[in-house]
Formats: structure tokens, sequence, C-alpha cells
């Protein structure tokens, strides 16, 4: 799993060229995994604006605005993708301009199965 | 799987290697079969099987590769603007009838195209089950959890590399086979082990995978049955997918040999495992899946955990590590040494393998730490090593099992 953060800062100090060049970047990675067969899903998040964190406690839900991480980066969006290693993710991550603006993190999906150890 | 589908699958790779042989083209051919075996699946229920079902299945993907090559041919010549192609119909000019397959199995050279080393391992595997297994890219994208868009990808992908690398339908020349046939049975492994290590929980598309690899590495048996190694690997799949009715509790949670109920082992298969192995060790050249089958006979043959041959099972990862560099081999050498002779013997061994950079984070070597730990008595060492590996491991029953080791062993 790619996971692309971000902050407001850094996404209103991007000129309209850099934007572009972003949106661009991804979709080249994105028809490439692909045409791969490595990509199984992969979106990009709407703005934290419109985030709502539920929780339940003592049965009773409650919701707030806003991200549960209370700091100034948040998830933007995320790719997930079937490499045979880490460091293939990792090429694949630092591919994405987003990891030149801020970061992009790589991390292992649980898998349901195993070995009788 | 029903007899009906069985009956398709067995078919699909002497079809497909009827047509590529007869017009060349693999990619078109491939497409070509798929689409006769849906159509077999969709009239042969309400209209019957036909007399002759290789017959049938070979005149309707004949048909169909026509229409393939006639619409390849006009999108290419629209394309590339050139007159001077040959025509559709002498591009595609009727030969004689091809229901009559001279007694030819061409199912090895199919299986040698699908592990070109020009693919990937996955596109291998995608490739290998839909070619030779018979298998719908559906099926084959949901044994492996993925969406069927990307599955059909990474096929068409791997049939395109294919024709780029200017493979012929051919056996490869002989220098090369022995290489080549190593990366046929490799891959009719790995797809074994994506269902059996997938087999726990509720994942039963995956553990068709398991009956799927086993029925191709017989089918190359029947080819070739001198060959040691496919004896080998056949015997290991037989004996250790035994096993499979007990690896796993109600919960889907791991259960180590051990612990595992041997009542519940298929003994058929364990029969048949051993009598395989013994017979290739007896004859032929050895290899590695020989010798791993000889260790899985050695377990699947002790009535109770407590009367496994350790010794022996040391001897034979001894010869194991001299036919392959594999760290993963060492290290369950040091656990059949700890069980042998001691903890201490066998965490002597584990020593190398931390230096080594294949091993070094992963959580198997750590687990083993804790239980050679547990073993030797440190149970305070044994807890934050199972702890750690309990982190490290992306299984979710592996987990679970690591966690509830360091519990057990208390803070």
């Amino acid at each position: 799993m790619l996971l692309i953060y971000s902050n407001a800062e850094s996404w209103a100090g991007l000129s309209a060229e850099q934007r572009e060049g972003l949106g661009r970047s991804h979709q080249e990675l994105t028809r490439e995994l692909t045409e791969h067969g490595l990509l199984v899903s992969a979106a990009g998040l709407a703005d934290p604006i419109t985030t709502r964190t539920v929780s339940v406690r003592d049965d009773g839900l409650t919701t707030t605005d806003g991200p549960y991480a209370e700091a100034k980066e948040h998830l933007a969006g995320f790719y997930l993708v079937e490499c045979e290693t880490i460091d293939e993710a990792i090429g694949y991550a630092a591919r994405m301009p987003d990891a030149q603006y801020l970061a992009v993190e790589v991390r292992p999906v649980m898998e349901m199965s195993g070995l009788e150890m | 799987m029903s007899d009906f589908e069985l009956l398709l699958r067995e078919q699909a790779p002497q079809v497909l290697s009827a047509l590529v042989r007869h017009y060349g083209h693999f990619d078109l051919a491939e497409e070509a079969v798929q689409e006769a075996l849906l159509a077999a699946a969709q009239q042969w229920p309400g209209e019957g099987v036909p007399d002759n079902p290789k017959g049938w299945l070979i005149r309707v993907g004949s048909r169909r590769l026509m229409d393939l090559l006639r619409s390849d041919t006009a999108r290419r010549r629209r394309e590339e603007n050139a007159a001077n192609l040959a025509a559709p119909e002498e591009f595609v000019a009727q030969g004689p009838e091809i229901d009559d397959l001279g007694g030819r199995d061409d199912t090895l050279t199919l299986l040698f195209l699908c592990c070109h080393p020009a693919l990937s391992a996955a596109s291998q595997i995608a490739l290998t089950l839909r070619a030779v297994g018979g298998l719908t890219t559906a099926q084959i994208a949901a044994a492996f959890l993925v969406p069927e868009t990307t599955m059909a990808q990474r096929i068409s992908r791997a049939k395109r590399s294919i024709k780029q690398a200017g493979s012929t339908f051919e056996l490869p020349p002989e220098a090369e086979r022995d290489a080549r046939m190593g990366a046929v049975l490799h891959v009719l492994y790995l797809i074994f082990n994506e269902g059996y290590t997938a087999s726990s929980g509720t994942d039963l598309h995956s553990a068709e995978l398991t009956t799927e690899a086993i029925r191709l590495v017989r089918g190359v048996r029947r080819l070739l049955p001198d060959d040691g190694e496919v004896a080998g690997l056949l015997a290991l799949m037989l004996l250790t997918d035994a096993r499979r009715p007990a690896r796993t509790d109600a919960d889907g949670g791991l259960i180590p040999l051990a612990d595992q109920d041997r009542s519940l082992w298929n003994k058929a298969a364990i029969v048949e495992g051993e009598a395989l192995v013994t017979d290739a060790l007896s004859r032929s050249q050895l290899g590695p899946y020989q010798v791993q089958a000889a260790i899985a006979a050695v377990h699947d043959t002790a009535e109770r955990a407590e009367d496994t041959d350790w010794p022996q099972i040391v001897a034979l990862y001894q010869v194991l590590e001299q036919l392959s560099d594999n760290p993963m081999v060492t290290l369950n050498h040091a656990v059949a040494v700890a069980m042998a002779s001691g903890p201490k013997e066998g965490l002597a061994l584990l020593e190398p393998l931390e230096a080594d950079g294949r091993l070094a984070d992963h959580h198997r070597l750590e687990a083993v730490r804790a239980h050679l730990l547990e073993m030797s008595g440190d149970l305070v060492g044994a807890r934050e090593s199972y702890l750690l590996a309990a982190r490290r491991t992306t299984s979710v029953p592996e987990r679970a099992y690591l966690t509830a080791k360091a519990d057990r062993l208390g803070s």
C-alpha cells in the first residue's frame, strides 16, 4: 500500500504547472501499473475538510469533523499494488511527485494466510 | 470441481497446442481457446457433450481464431497502411483438418512457453493456469484476490512478451531444456504454495489452486515418467497437502505440525507420496524436490510428533543445503538440529543467518529464535522474540499464533 501524504500548505504552494505535472505523473503511473497487471486499486481522497471521524464508546456513537490524527499532514490518496519486493514498491513511490513535495509511505498489507509454523 | 469442468480443463492445453502448432499466433490462439471453452460451458450442459469433445473444441477454436486473425490483419493494415500484406484469406488459408492430433501431446511445449524466462513469476503463473490449466481469467483473479481487469492485463501482457521474444512453438534446445524445466517445476510449486498457504480461514478459492497444481504436475509426470524431480515435486505436494485437514482450527488459526491431530491427515496421499519419493530416490539423479519430499515423508509417517526421526531430518537438510543455497533451508535445518541435539546447537546455526540480508529482518528467523530460546529455558528472551516476530509478519494467522505464544510466556 502506497500512502500519499500532503498538507494544505504544500498543496497551496504548488504552481498551476506543478499541479498539472502532478496529475499527469499519476495518470502515467496508473497506466503503467495497469498495463503491468500490478494495480489492485488506487484513489485520491477528498479534501480533509470533508472527513468525519467516527468513534463508538459505551455504545454511544460520536462523529467529529476532520481527520483523527491532529497533524498538519493528512492522507491524500493511496495505491494498492502487487509487488514482488518492498524495493519494487519503493521504486513506484519514488516516482510520485508527492514524494518530492511531502512524503509517500510504503506499507505491506496483512494477508489472511500463513504457514504451519 | 465438476466432472464437466475437469473435462474442459483437461482438453484446454491439447486444443491450444493443436491450434498453435497449426496456425502459430500463440496470443490469439489462446484467446480463441478460451472462447471455445466458454462456448462449451454454455452449450454442453443443455445439448450434451459431443462424441468427440476435443474435435468440437478445436473446430470452434479454429473458427474463432480465423475471425481474430482477420480482424487483427485488418486492424494492422489500417494502422500500418501496408498494401502489400497478404490477403486475410491467404493468411488464414484453410489447412487440413486438424482434429487428428497424431497422438502428439504438446502440453510440455506449452508449459515451456508459458514459463518463458522473459516473463515475471507472477505472469508465468497466470499464463500457465490459463493456457495449460484451462482456468478462466475470472477464476485466476479470484484465487489471487486481485480484480479481474488486473489479471486480464497481466495475462495479455505475458502473451505480448512471448510474442516480442519471438518464441516459436517448439521445445527449447536440449542445452536449455534443463534450466527451463526447472522454471516449469518452480511455477507449479509456486501455484501449489499460493493455494496451500492461503487455504486457511474462509478462503476457499485459493484451496483449489493446490488441487490444480497437483493435477498439472501429474500431467507433467505422465509425459516424463522417469524424471526424478517431477516425481519428487508431485510427492512433495501430496505429502504436504495430506496435512491440510489438520493444519487450521475452526477459526482459521494455524496449528503447528507438532500439535496437529494426525488422524485427520490424508492417508492415501501420504502412501502415494512416500512410494513416489522412495522410488525416485532409488533410481534418479538427486534433486531438491526429492529431498524436500523425503523430509515431508519423515514427518508424515511419524505416528506421533514425538516419534519424529529428527536425526534423519537433520541428515536430509544437510543434503538439501548442498543442493541449494537458500537461507530458509538453513533455518529449517537449525530447527531440526535443535530437536535432535538440543536448542544450543540449533541457536548456533542461526548466527550466520543474522548477517544474511535475505533473512536478517524476516519474521521466520525471529520466530525460530523464539522457539529455540523457549526450548532452552530463556523465557524472557523467547517472549521478546515472539513479539518481534509477530510485529514483523504480514500474515494475520501467523501474527495471532506468535502473539498467543508470547502471551503464554507471561509478562
